[in-house]
């Protein structure tokens, strides 16, 4: 089986895995880092999304073979120990439910504040559309952006 | 009337302590049921056994408190508030609580929570039974070291103090109190002196969940596990007829193809097939891999051939067979008040109308998955269930093993829905053990968990009243469901008692397609079938809807009706703070809002949705939800829940759509199956009525009235009414037909 070398949360790592395993199943079952999350495997849901290059990125469909000296984000390289000020406005709102898609929204939410760091309702409700819920934690999810955004700023 | 607050629970026995090898005292108590007298309480903390206590309390040394519970976390936030209350009856602070669910090592799991909407209302009194009976303990134990009577003693966030003043912490007696006598009859505190309950409390599990720790079922390893793929019948009715699978073995990865269902099938024959009557009767082709990937490809590499078991059935002809349930005569009564013929036959008017929904599919975002190992001393199952203890059952009948060899785990689960009430993966993947004789976990792809699912039935509902001089003098509801809908209480929900001559008649299509609950079983469709019908009739008999409800509610207050779910008192208070929140009585420009108020899951709700129109297109901007749920033990979590119960109420009514054709779903994934996103979804607004009642669930009764609510809003907004889900599928705007 071919290896890639991945640069993942800031090290390097050695996958061995054939040319079209996407990155979410190498991250998960090569790596053990079972943070990012298989939702629907098609692009459609946003669970399995990370930053490639500082871009939120779906890992669901991403050959590991496209991706030697990129830079991989997932949730568990976000930050040290949950202080990201996503994580932190996650917290403070407490918008997990189930809380199986929540990596995938803090991660699309980070990347987003990054390009728009003051964005308006609407720019929040759109850059978030792309994320499923199926606990519907909607409102929490836009407020938890919005107060993020404060803390970033 | 049902009363809220009767308490069955037994005092006598109800808790064992003991004293634990490493320091502290340990308490262990079941939440449904008395303990048994041979419970046996362990000295070692990693021997917690869950076989005869559903759960422990441990106050440390240092009087840290621990609570340990194998409750999973289905997403409703019982982790959280459950622990709240037994930390407001200990008097602890709450930032000296720990809770950790269960210990991994355990052998047996039994007598579990079942989690939903049940288990704050059934735990609330044991719950705080055995807080204040550990509180007492400690203050006999600190009041015996002093010499002093223990009235003389209080306790107040985890310090006991004496009439002189002195103080001891709880971590200070813990070892004494193990040895006295459990406390009987403890007095309970009174609603107004809580410090924790009603006070916002950030969920338990909150750090692991942000930062990507490994919680659920899906992210669960062992060393040398293997991965399962299962290729089950791609439409229902069908059965596997034979297979080739070179294509697949020859994808790197892939370590073995595998048939399974016999064993699944002779449970099925059986006497006692229990819930694993959700099992198809086919064959399956399991392909087992190295790598989830792998299995995953390798599956869709099987080439195989199916062949027709049962007929294969379509919406289409579902629909038409429904149609003639209602029309025909195969009815079961469930409930005959006065004489419905006799009102329709004397009625001034008679409204007659037909409501119609889908079928639809949980999808929770975590696919069904499972681990099982097993060996000839153990069958070992790790996942995402509701049902551990049935699901240990079945296993150990379908296996012929002792109900001893089997453990059940169970992990925090990516949602529940209904769906993980039925475990029809795990006796899958207990099979695939058992023949590969390897630790293996089957995961399902969004496909396979769509399209080969349990799902919420298609219902129609026929609903006819009558009307004379103006009142509501009879009414009739009619359900034609696959497979069956409704059970025994609800046709005593609103308005059992308040119309004379009232009936509830159901009948059954069977069906092959597998069926069962969907959040908020039983009512998810049939409030909006029933709402909107009040609707149409408050417009019939020219009264304002809410008045129409408030008088209704009159002629039940005072019921002797025991049969009576709801109580009118309670129903009239959400409406009246609805009303009031809402802005109902002072409506906006372009605003449109749908009313109505609802009983069921033991909560009693009232919601208005408001529409607007823009492009042509009504869109539902805001919810306004009054809930009467008791006292509100964490309204954090509690608002979580409502919030999530309303977005999902209003995402299936306006875009759940799900039919079949040949047996096969026409969605698979969320390409074509939509779902509610962000920008879709509504703000919500929720208003408690408060009280000191004993608290209810909150996972379900906010989403049946939240279709309802946006039914009524966007008729007002486009002049027409609406008879079937989804809405967006089956709406006529104004502009439209001019
Ligand atoms: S799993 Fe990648 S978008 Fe759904
Ligand atoms: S919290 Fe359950 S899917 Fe978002």
């Amino acid at each position: 089986m071919p290896t890639y070398n991945l640069k993942v949360n800031g090290e390097k790592q050695v996958v061995e895995a054939e040319s079209d395993t996407p990155l979410l199943w190498a991250l998960r079952d090569n790596l053990d880092l079972v943070g990012t999350k298989f939702g629907c495997g098609i692009g459609q849901c946003g669970a399995c999304t990370v930053h490639i290059d500082g871009t939120a990125t779906r890992s669901c469909l991403l050959p590991v073979s496209a991706l030697e000296d990129k830079e991989i984000t997932t949730i568990e390289g976000l930050s040290e120990n949950g202080s990201h000020p996503v994580q932190q406005a996650w917290k403070e709102v407490d918008v997990p439910q189930c809380g199986y898609c929540q990596a995938g929204q803090i991660m699309t939410a980070s990347a987003f504040l990054e390009t728009n760091p003051k964005p308006t309702e609407e720019e929040i409700k759109i850059a978030m559309n792309g994320n499923i819920c199926r606990c519907s934690a909607y409102n929490r999810i836009q407020r938890a952006v919005a107060i993020a955004s404060e803390k970033i700023g | 009337m049902a009363t809220e607050n009767n308490s069955n629970f037994s005092r006598r026995g109800f808790l064992k302590a003991s004293s634990l090898a490493s320091g502290g005292l340990l308490i262990g108590f079941n939440l449904f049921t008395a303990c048994k007298q041979k419970a046996e309480m362990p000295i070692d903390i990693s021997k917690l056994n869950f076989a005869d206590f559903n759960a422990f309390i441990k106050i440390a040394e240092n009087g840290m408190v621990t609570i340990f519970s194998p409750n999973p976390e289905i997403g409703q936030g019982v982790k959280t508030s459950m622990p709240m209350i037994i930390a407001e009856e200990l008097n602890v602070a709450w930032k000296n609580v720990v809770v950790e669910q269960g210990v991994l090592d355990t052998e047996n799991y039994t007598r579990q929570v079942a989690g939903g909407s049940q288990s704050i209302r059934f735990g609330w009194d044991a719950l705080r039974q055995t807080g204040a009976t550990a509180r007492q303990m400690l203050i006999n134990a600190a009041a015996a070291k002093w010499g002093v009577s223990a009235s003389e003693c209080s306790a107040k966030e985890g310090v006991i103090t004496n009439a002189k003043g002195e103080t001891l912490g709880y971590g200070d007696v813990v070892k004494e109190a193990a040895l006295l006598e459990i406390p009987e009859n403890v007095a309970l505190k009174e609603p107004k002196d809580y410090t924790i309950i009603g006070t916002k409390a950030i969920n338990v599990d909150i750090d692991e969940i942000v930062s990507g720790k490994p919680l659920f079922g899906l992210d669960y390893k062992e060393e040398g596990m293997v991965y399962a793929s299962v290729l089950r019948p791609p439409a229902f009715g069908q059965e596997l007829e034979s297979f080739d699978a070179t294509a697949a073995k020859n994808i790197s990865g892939v370590v073995d193809v595998i048939t399974i269902g016999e064993k699944a099938r002779n449970l099925l024959n059986s006497e006692k097939p229990g819930w694993s009557v959700k099992l198809s009767s086919s064959d399956k082709v399991v392909v087992i891999a190295n790598s989830t990937w792998a299995a995953m490809k390798g599956k869709k590499a099987i080439k195989a051939v199916w062949k027709e078991g049962t007929p294969l059935e379509s919406t289409e002809a579902h629909d038409k067979e429904l149609v003639k349930l209602l029309d025909g005569k195969k009815f079961r009564t469930m409930r005959s008040d006065g004489d419905v013929k006799k009102a329709f036959a004397q009625a001034d008017k008679v409204l007659e109308r037909t409501y119609e929904s889908p079928f639809l599919p949980h999808n929770c975002l975590e696919p069904m998955n499972f681990f099982a190992s097993v060996d000839d001393a153990k069958v070992r199952l790790v996942g995402p269930i509701q049902t551990p203890e049935d699901l240990a059952t079945a296993v150990s009948t379908m296996l012929d093993r002792s109900l001893e060899d089997i453990s059940v785990k169970m992990t925090r689960m990516g949602g529940g829905f209904g769906r993980r009430l039925y475990g029809d993966f795990a006796m899958e993947v207990a099979e695939i053990a058992d023949v590969i004789r390897k630790p293996v976990k089957m995961v399902s792809s969004r496909e396979d968990d769509m399209t080969t699912g349990v799902y919420r039935p298609a219902i129609k509902y026929r609903i006819k009243a009558s009307v004379k001089n103006g009142e509501i003098t009879g009414y009739q509801l009619k359900e034609a469901a696959v497979n069956g809908n409704m059970y025994g209480l609800i046709p005593n929900f609103f308005p059992a008692g308040a119309i004379e001559n009232y009936q509830v008649d159901v009948a059954s299509l069977k069906s092959n397609i597998t069926t069962g609950a969907w959040r908020a079983p039983y009512t998810n469709f049939l409030s909006y079938a029933e709402q909107s019908f009040f609707d149409e009739l408050a417009e019939v008999i020219e009264k304002d809807p809410v008045q129409m409800r408030l008088d209704l509610l009159q002629k039940v207050k005072g019921t002797k009706d025991d049969k009576i779910q709801y109580s009118p008192e309670r129903l009239e208070g959400v409406i009246n703070l609805v009303v009031e929140k809402s802005g109902y009585r002072t409506p906006k420009e372009g605003v449109y809002q749908g009313f109505c108020a609802y009983y069921c899951h033991n909560t009693h709700v009232a919601e208005v949705a408001d529409v607007v129109m823009e492009n042509n297109k009504p869109v539902v901007k805001n919810v306004t939800v009054a809930v009467d749920c008791g006292i509100v033990v964490n309204p954090l979590g509690a608002i979580n829940q409502i919030e999530g119960g309303v977005v999902d109420g209003v995402g299936h009514a306006m875009y759940g759509d799900f039919k079949f054709k040949d047996g096969m779903p026409d969605s698979s994934n969320f390409g074509t199956y939509r779902l509610i996103r962000n920008s879709e979804s509504p703000k919500v607004a929720t208003y408690f009525v408060e009280n000191n009642l004993s608290p209810t669930g909150l996972g379900e009764p906010t989403l049946p009235p939240a279709g309802a609510a946006v039914s009524i809003a966007i008729t007002k907004a486009t002049g027409n009414r609406i008879y079937k889900q989804p809405f967006t599928k089956n709406m006529v705007a104004k502009e439209i037909i001019g």
